[in-house]
């Protein structure tokens, strides 16, 4: 379904360097990145801000033209292509809509389906459906500037949908969403890859996302690819070590305790580390029992951490 | 092409019926469009009630070049006008948008608020070109009668593609609006007048350089039966749909080596 093959992409940014002077430097943004993505998977893609995640993702869509390297989705080149691959993918900038600002979000998506050629009677159809598994009802006869972000983004992927695309693009489809229309967001999600077998890739800084969406994920640091394999292995190396952070009366020699180990000190304050194995629970009462203890607070690692961690190349990839 | 006029048709239809919510100031602006365009038009009478001739063309004769021009602008503005805002969608992200649906996007943008108001400069011009073929003492032949829908044609061409041009030239500097507008706005305006009355220099200028010379100046010459101040060959008169095919063709070049180097923006 997508074949990236050693592309890079980097940018010409003119700055101002004097009065009238103008230089060009060229800015990285995507660095020889590889991967396939067969039909039927559901990837997640994740990275850091400014990473380049959605810099391939324009890539993919056909917005931006790879500086080098190769680029396949659905068999067609992107961006001399773009058209034509428009009528097969559906694509969804969460930052940005694509409806029409004052048009009702049932017109919007009526001229959609003309766009794309839809029937009527397919149309009707497929509205129905949408309509109900992404609860538009309330809001359909709203003009779209109207509405809601969480509204919005809903109706941002009934449009991206109506053309019932074989592979759908999601950049950061649950920014800014409340708890529940992320739910409504993610049960859609899952039911139009596993039902309907629409390939998708998403990213997202939201790793409730990806534990409960994604079978693969592919993590992308300052333009490389850093990672890139299933979820479990991934969620081994989240649960890697667990860090206990506890504030002491005074400050003392390194804790020891059975089922951790101090990684860093600061004054009163101490980090220890405990592997997945081991109880929390105990290391807390052992240390509470032992010193005097102000505070103490454990802290998941995330996926900021995770990233760092393969940077520093403590997981290879299992592809 | 025949897909392209449907799509056209379709999303113009529809931002019709989007502006037709506010059907009151949709005839305002467009009575208030049909008023300027008179006004400027009077200027014409102002200057003739000092000279009877205006480089030396009659009142009618100016008011015909004044109303050819004015109505090939207006339909290309009508139809194209819309694509000088590029600049706006390259800076706001929104060309992103426009790129992810099967419609290219020299199509969206062009028919972007499309709103029967933009006719307000059509009705004055054509009304113009009625009263001057009045009072022309033209004898008519076929070949004149012919040349002038083919030089209105040939002006609309040649007034899309430069507005093309101009637009693509957005693609390299963003905020090149400015200097894109005084190719457009000054092509309208400069071919609203005899051509002759800018000196033997800049009409070289406008016939070999800025191809304006061939939006309604060449071909009015052969239908008010004047000889060209340049001495050009006969053929000149009828190349107007040559001269827009030319320019259309480096339009079509720069809109898509705009495209390719599109970069779009953060985030
Ligand atoms: N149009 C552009 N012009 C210049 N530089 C750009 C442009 N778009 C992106 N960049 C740069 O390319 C790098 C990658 O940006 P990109 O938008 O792909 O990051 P991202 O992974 O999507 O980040 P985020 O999580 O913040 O959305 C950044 O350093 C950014 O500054
Ligand atoms: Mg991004």
């Amino acid at each position: 379904m997508i074949e990236v093959d050693e592309v890079c992409k980097s940018f010409t940014v003119r700055r101002r360097s004097g009065r009238l002077r103008r230089s060009r430097t060229l800015v990285g943004a995507v660095d020889r990145i590889s991967f396939t993505v067969a039909a039927g998977e559901f990837v997640g893609y994740l990275g850091p801000n400014g990473a380049g995640k959605s810099t391939t993702i324009k890539m993919l869509t056909g917005i931006l033209t790879p500086t080098s390297g190769r680029v396949r989705v659905s068999g067609l080149d992107p961006s001399r292509q773009r058209t034509a691959l428009a009528r097969r993918i559906g694509v969804v900038f969460g930052q940005r809509t694509t409806l029409w600002w004052d048009l009702p979000l049932r017109d919007s998506l009526t001229l959609v389906r003309h766009l794309y050629r839809v029937e009527r009677s397919t149309h009707q159809a497929r509205l129905a459906e949408l309509t109900e598994l992404l609860e538009l009802g309330a809001f359909l006869d709203t003009p779209v500037r109207q509405l809601s972000l969480g509204q919005r983004m809903r109706g941002d992927l009934a449009a991206a949908l109506v053309h019932d695309p074989e592979l759908l693009v999601l950049d950061e489809p649950t920014i800014g969403l409340d708890v529940i229309s992320k739910a409504t967001v993610r049960a859609f999600l899952t039911r139009l890859n596993t039902e309907r077998g629409t390939t998708i890739l998403l990213t997202t800084h939201d790793l409730g996302d990806v534990e409960r969406l994604c079978r693969r994920v592919m993590v992308i640091d300052h333009g490389r690819l850093a990672y890139d394999g299933s979820l479990p292995r991934l969620r081994a190396a989240l649960d890697a070590d667990r860090i206990l952070i506890v504030d002491l009366a005074r400050a003392a020699p390194p804790i020891e305790v059975d089922g951790a180990r101090v990684v860093r000190t600061d004054g009163p304050r101490q980090w220890l580390a405990i592997p997945p194995s081991g109880n929390a629970a105990a290391v807390v009462a052992a240390v509470a029992a032992r010193h005097e203890v102000e505070d103490i607070s454990l802290r998941e690692p995330g996926i900021e951490d995770l990233i760092t961690r393969l940077y520093g190349g403590g997981v290879p990839a299992d592809r | 092409m025949v897909e392209a006029v449907r799509i056209y048709l379709l999303l113009a239809g529809t931002w019709m019926r989007s502006a037709a919510q506010y059907p009151a100031s949709m005839v305002m602006l467009l009575a208030t469009q049909a008023v300027a365009t008179f006004l400027d038009a009077a200027a014409i009478l102002i200057v003739f009630a000092h000279t009877p001739r205006l480089g030396g063309f009659s009142l009618p004769e100016v008011m015909f070049l004044y109303a050819t021009s004015g109505i090939s602008v207006a339909v290309a503005d009508i139809t194209l006008g819309t694509v000088e805002r590029l600049g706006e969608h390259i800076r706001h992200g929104t060309l992103d948008t426009l790129l992810l649906r099967p419609v290219g996007p020299l199509l969206q943008i062009a028919t972007e608020d499309f709103n029967p108001r933009r006719m307000g400069k059509l009705v004055p011009t054509a009304v113009m070109l009625v009263v001057s073929l009045r009072h022309l003492d033209l004898h008519w032949t076929l070949a004149r009668a012919a040349t002038l829908p083919l030089m209105l044609a040939g002006g609309v061409g040649i007034f899309w593609a430069l507005w093309v041009l101009a637009a693509a030239w957005q693609f390299a500097v963003v905020d090149g609006k400015q200097a894109a507008n005084s190719i457009t706005y000054g092509g309208a305006y400069v071919t609203q007048y005899p051509l002759s009355i800018f000196g033997r220099d800049a009409l070289r200028g406008l016939t070999w350089v800025l191809p304006l010379a061939f939006v309604n100046w060449e071909p009015a010459l052969y239908v008010l039966g004047r000889p060209d101040p340049l001495g050009l060959p006969v053929f000149f008169r009828f190349a107007s749909p040559l001269v827009a095919a030319v320019l259309a063709v480096l339009a079509a070049l720069a809109w898509r080596t705009g495209l390719r180097h599109y970069q779009s923006t953060g985030s």
